[in-house]
């Protein structure tokens, strides 16, 4: 199976930063704004985003929280593989927050779709934004486009955009497989 | 793994050591989502279940119930007394009859041991005992050991007691089941005639004095005495059972360490325990009350997951 790389890791690095101050511009201090990462990969992001905003622009007190949505999946008893669940953990309201949705690979819109229904258990958010790293923008399958994004990649259904953090995978890359 | 082992969750005989451990896994995200402001999911938005109770219930076929409703499913309930069953319909025909509905699941308790087994090989439908005389009661042995696993961090290695009725009680023969394949040591205590003749062969020990079997244990699961299962008298009075397997505080503070009560409910109080110990900080009486939702919640979408479309 061939491998091309789209993102280095000083690729990924400068995204983050960027992304970072896009959300800056909109959310300023972050006092009425969440950042929610949707499990299980968007949480690495997350976690990065938040780290750089904390660290490199000292914007403190960001909450944020982790959404799993496999209950919330619209394919449940439809997938040859069992879905697996894993944690949420959000431990605040989001009601009348502006609440960011993080997760590394946007592809056909049912995960965020599903991510909509589930964060209704936490409250009513005045808004709800999305943040990607990858937008693979001729594969969706409802009307949803993120409001941040780090590249946008034109691959066929077939293809599999595969993102790599440092922490979990050794290095910080995107690949096309 | 991530797929349970079983169609039908008929006994905790019939299942691996893994299943239980995909149970618990998922009742601890189902635990978080019963937590939330908004307490529902719609996995099992497609699907359709019938709670079939021949014998009375209040807690199992309230937290059957809400499980169901809480994943979003169809239910239907119904009681035997009821029903058609008294106009003298058989078992599978009365579950035929609901099936013709486009029921995917069935919940059921019976007075007769193995009638979920019956059920399972005659009926095309995902099959869940909640209870078959004195067989077993899988979903309350399953919420006890998560208990334990959520008070005492592990089953594993756990010295736990069960308390009373050993004859008559499903709690009992499922709890010995499901604690052994997770690695926990039993012992049963109770009158020598409530206590089954062969229930070494299951390879636990029996303790006639209580005291020592509450020194020996971690947990002491108090079960209830089924009276309306007694066709004789198995022991002289109530009071008498009461003193001498009834555990109060002043027995429990007398003992050298700090052990954990359950009890699976309805609670006789003053008989198998007294009212301080069962709202005791040592008893999780009401945990378990909760976490049955929870692994209710669990077993369903993990048997639904499993029905094909």
């Amino acid at each position: 199976m061939s491998h091309k790389i789209l993102l280095t890791s000083k690729e990924v690095n400068i995204m983050l930063h960027r992304l970072a101050c896009q959300l800056i511009e909109n959310h300023n201090d972050f006092s009425n704004s969440v950042l929610i990462g949707i499990q299980p990969r968007g949480t690495f992001l997350a976690k990065r985003i938040k780290h750089i905003l904390e660290n490199e622009y000292q914007i403190n007190n960001i909450q944020l929280g982790f959404l799993d949505i496999t209950f919330f999946r619209d394919d449940f008893r439809r997938n040859t593989n069992p879905l697996e669940a894993n944690k949420t953990q959000i431990d605040f309201l989001v009601e009348n927050k502006k609440v960011v949705f993080i997760d590394d690979v946007l592809f056909t819109g049912r995960s965020i779709n599903a991510a909509l229904t589930a964060v209704q258990s936490f409250g009513r958010p005045s808004e709800v934004e999305l943040l990607v790293l990858i937008d693979r923008r001729f594969s969706r399958h409802l009307p949803i486009q993120p409001d941040y994004r780090g590249r946008q990649v034109d691959a066929i259904q077939d293809e599999k955009v595969k993102v790599c953090w440092s922490e979990k995978d050794g290095e910080d890359s995107v690949y096309l497989i | 793994m991530s797929e349970l082992s079983v169609n039908h969750l008929l006994g905790i005989k019939y299942l691996k050591k893994q299943d239980i451990d995909l149970i618990f896994e998922t009742a601890d995200h189902f635990k978080e989502v019963i937590n939330r402001p908004i307490k529902k999911v719609p996995s099992l938005r497609d699907i359709t279940i019938a709670n079939i109770f021949f014998e009375n219930s209040t807690r199992t076929k309230l937290s059957f119930e809400l499980a169901q409703k809480r994943l979003s499913a169809d239910v239907i309930s119904f009681s035997a007394a009821q029903s058609s069953v008294k106009k003298g319909e058989t078992l599978i025909d009365t579950v035929n009859n609901i099936l013709s509905m486009k029921v995917d699941m069935v919940v059921m308790r019976h007075a007769n041991p193995g009638a979920a087994y019956f059920l399972s090989k005659n009926v095309n439908a995902s099959i869940v005992n909640a209870g078959d005389g004195a067989h077993e009661h899988p979903t309350q042995a399953l919420l006890d050991s998560f208990s334990i696993r959520e008070k005492l961090g592990e089953v594993a290695g756990k010295k736990v007691v069960i308390v009373g009725d050993i004859l008559h009680s499903r709690v009992a023969l499922s709890n010995i089941y499901a604690l052994q394949m997770q690695g926990a040591e039993v012992k049963v205590c109770g009158p020598k005639t409530l206590i089954p003749k062969y229930i070494e062969s299951l390879g636990v020990t029996v303790e006639p004095n209580l005291r020592k079997a509450l020194e020996w244990c971690d947990v002491a699961n108090m079960l209830r005495v089924q009276n309306e299962r007694m066709d004789v008298n198995y022991f002289p009075s109530t009071r008498e059972y009461a003193q001498q397997y009834g555990v109060d505080k002043a027995l429990l503070n007398s003992l050298n360490k700090e052990i954990v009560i359950m009890h699976p409910g309805p609670i006789n109080r003053g008989v198998e325990i007294t009212s301080d110990v069962a709202d005791s900080q040592q008893s999780v009486i009401l945990d378990q009350v909760e976490n049955g939702v929870a692994i209710r919640m669990a077993v369903i979408y993990l048997l639904a997951s499993k029905i094909k479309q």
